[in-house]
């Protein structure tokens, strides 16, 4: 399971805001939600995705199904350069990439049934409404855990999870090979958060499926994972197998990350036992100069006010962009 | 004496299917300083408990039904609004989720502040500023006297709520009520916050209601444990006993379901169903429907709380057979 399903190479993400104004004086400023990342996602493993908002986890996620389009730098699927391909060649891989949104409550049309929203990408892809794709869809749903009785009903009548479940079957009908998982269990009751993701582990064994994760839960991230990438304003700062990166993070951020976790016992309370690191995070129209974390560092060198870290192999398979761990 | 006394406590809804119990017969106890986590999930009624207990439910369609509020001697429940306002700041203060929309975006943070300490003490324009002052240095926002003359949407989420806390804490109030304070908040944020409201609660000795639907944060927080399911309290401890012998299989079952930062689990524990809307209550205990060990018994009668071990009371048929030994 060492092949790549994805391949992100330098991948960068510009967004200009501000800008026009009186006479369009004003001057448009750059915003680096994504800037020159790279990582691969083996066929069949799950990927988690890491960081506080704004760090751009979600934008790289569109990017890779290029529901965005990237400023600069290119996405192989399956060996194949999908970056500059066009609409219906893109089309074609779309079959095999789906995303699940983190609002099972804005993610379904109020308008239509269950049974329409989830055989929709199948109508997409040339299918005919009728007794075959009728029961292609309540294969799908009986897969999600949910009653053929819910195909005629619409999406208010359901609670959260069970909404969850519907853009599930949705992402899954195609039978694709990659999913995004954007927040996914995010908005969900502890109690049924765990259900889904138990689910979404039952469907990866069952169809093979690959996972990017992403998700602000630590602990939700290290339970579903194999690897997981850690980003910060833009940039991906580590990468590790799951294991390693929760019991030896490299990084300076990694490490107040998991340090801010809340305790899971009483006992372990963190006040004044653990390392905070201070501030806010700086706004991505202003990174600082350098290492973009250095202005929160507890270990900042004064290289890392000038020079940006790249992203290197610390050790087999676990990779950090770090001054600290060049020396 | 105990600082809050809440006792059978119903707080009812008129909606368009009759009148419904958002809470029914909650019963606790806040001493002077001590911490109280409320957990539970959605439709649990632990903001509605708290909401009930600053007077903050519009009436109609909210209802006190039965039971009674009484903070430092005196009883809320039947107090006039005029008097309650007098209780709001220097007796019981409150803070939200949401720390955007708490605050008015067109008035300065120091204007709101000083307009929450003006209203409860007669104080010179230029005292007002200095306590102002003096509270955002408290809460940590950094030179203080700067940020003062700053609107809302100039400040981070983090420090919104640090802003939040400030005004919250301007007329020293004796009981603070934290709704969710920490949840619109990044992980790194929230350790900052939380590590604050200890401090507070250590200089100050304020009581603090912490509510949350984060088992983590009563594990950094809590002294003691109020978990509630569909508008009732199943079970109340000291936070060790809730984390090392939960009685209630619903307890247990939260416990359970959260992943570990530390451990593999081969699977969730689940707990399978969805939370009831309050309209569409079970008979019964509440949670039967969803419990494991349920027994017909289960679905007949509400069970009342009982105290099984010292200072640990559940609302379960069966948790004395089922505790572990």
């Amino acid at each position: 399971m060492t092949t790549p399903l994805v391949t992100a190479s330098g991948l960068s993400k510009h967004f200009e805001v501000g800008g026009g104004g009186f006479f369009g004086l004003r001057k448009a400023a750059t915003l680096k939600a994504v800037d020159e990342v790279s990582f691969t996602i083996n066929a069949g493993e799950t990927l988690g995705l890491v960081g506080e908002s704004g760090c751009g986890k979600s934008t790289l996620g569109r990017l890779l199904l290029r529901l965005i389009e990237p400023t600069s730098g290119t996405i192989a699927f399956d060996g194949n350069d999908i970056t500059r391909i066009g609409r219906m060649e893109m089309r074609g891989y779309r079959r095999s990439m789906q995303i699940i949104f983190q609002d099972p409550y804005g993610a379904l049309n109020p308008r239509m049934s269950v049974e329409d929203i989830i055989a929709e990408p199948l109508v997409i892809h040339g299918a005919k409404p009728g007794a075959e794709t009728r029961k292609q869809v309540t294969q799908m749903l009986e897969k999600v855990g949910l009653p053929a009785r819910a195909l005629d009903r619409f999406p208010h009548e359901f609670s959260g999870g069970q909404r969850q479940r519907i853009g599930i079957a949705r992402a899954l009908v195609l039978h694709p090979r990659l999913i995004v998982c954007d927040e996914a269990v995010s908005a969900l009751d502890v109690s049924v958060q765990a259900q889904i993701v138990n689910l979404l582990q039952d469907l990866q064994r069952e169809m093979g499926l690959t996972y990017l994760f992403i998700a602000h839960d630590l602990s939700v991230v290290r339970h579903i994972s194999d690897r997981v990438a850690v980003m910060y304003l833009g940039k991906v700062v580590e990468v590790a197998d799951k294991k390693t990166i929760y019991a030896a993070p490299l990084h300076p951020y990694t490490q107040a990350l998991i340090a801010a976790v809340p305790a899971q016992h009483p006992a372990q309370r963190s006040r004044g036992r653990r390392q905070r690191i201070a501030g806010d995070i700086p706004s991505a129209l202003n990174p600082p100069s350098g290492c973009r974390f250095h202005t929160r560092c507890p270990h900042v060198m004064p290289v890392c006010r000038e020079r940006a870290p790249e992203l290197r192999e610390a050790a087999a398979g676990h990779q950090v962009a770090c001054h600290l761990t060049d020396i | 004496m105990n600082l809050l006394e809440v006792r059978g406590l119903t707080t009812a809804f008129m909606t368009g299917r009759g009148e419904v119990n958002a809470i029914e017969e909650v019963s606790f106890s806040l001493k002077e300083g001590e911490i109280l986590g409320i957990v539970g999930e959605s439709g649990s009624g632990k903001s509605v408990t708290a909401l009930t207990v600053m007077g903050l439910l519009p009436q109609p369609p909210a209802r006190v039904a039965a039971g009674e509020v009484v903070f430092n001697g005196q009883n809320l429940t039947r107090m006039s609004d005029r008097d309650m306002q007098r209780i709001r700041g220097p007796g019981i203060s409150m803070i939200f989720q949401e720390p955007m929309t708490s605050l008015n975006p067109v008035f300065s943070i120091g204007d709101q502040i000083m307009e929450t300490i003006a209203a409860h003490e007669r104080l010179s324009q230029a005292d007002l500023r200095k306590r102002a002052i003096d509270m955002l240095d408290k809460v940590g926002i950094p030179s203080a006297s700067k940020r003062l003359d700053d609107y809302p949407h100039q400040m981070s989420g983090g420090q919104r709520q640090r802003v939040m806390i400030a005004m919250a804490l301007a007329c020293n109030p004796k009981l603070l009520i934290a709704d969710e304070p920490t949840t619109a908040l990044d992980v790194t944020i929230q350790a900052q916050i939380l590590d604050l409201l200890m401090d507070l609660r250590d200089e100050f000795g304020m009581a603090i209601m912490i509510i949350t639907h984060n088992m983590g944060v009563i594990a950094e927080t809590a002294d003691r444990v109020l978990v509630m399911y569909a508008g009732r309290v199943i079970e109340e401890a000291p936070v060790a006993q809730v984390f090392d012998r939960p009685l209630h299989p619903y307890t247990r079952g939260l416990l359970e379901c959260v992943p570990s930062l530390t451990e593999d689990k081969p699977r969730l524990v689940a707990i399978p169903g969805t939370l009831p809307e309050p309209a569409r209550r079970p008979p019964g205990c509440r949670f039967a429907p969803r419990c494991s060990h349920a027994l017909p018994a289960c679905s007949e009668a509400i069970p009342g709380l009982e105290l099984l071990e010292p200072a640990h009371t559940v609302a379960c048929f069966r948790a004395q057979e089922l505790a572990p030994a």
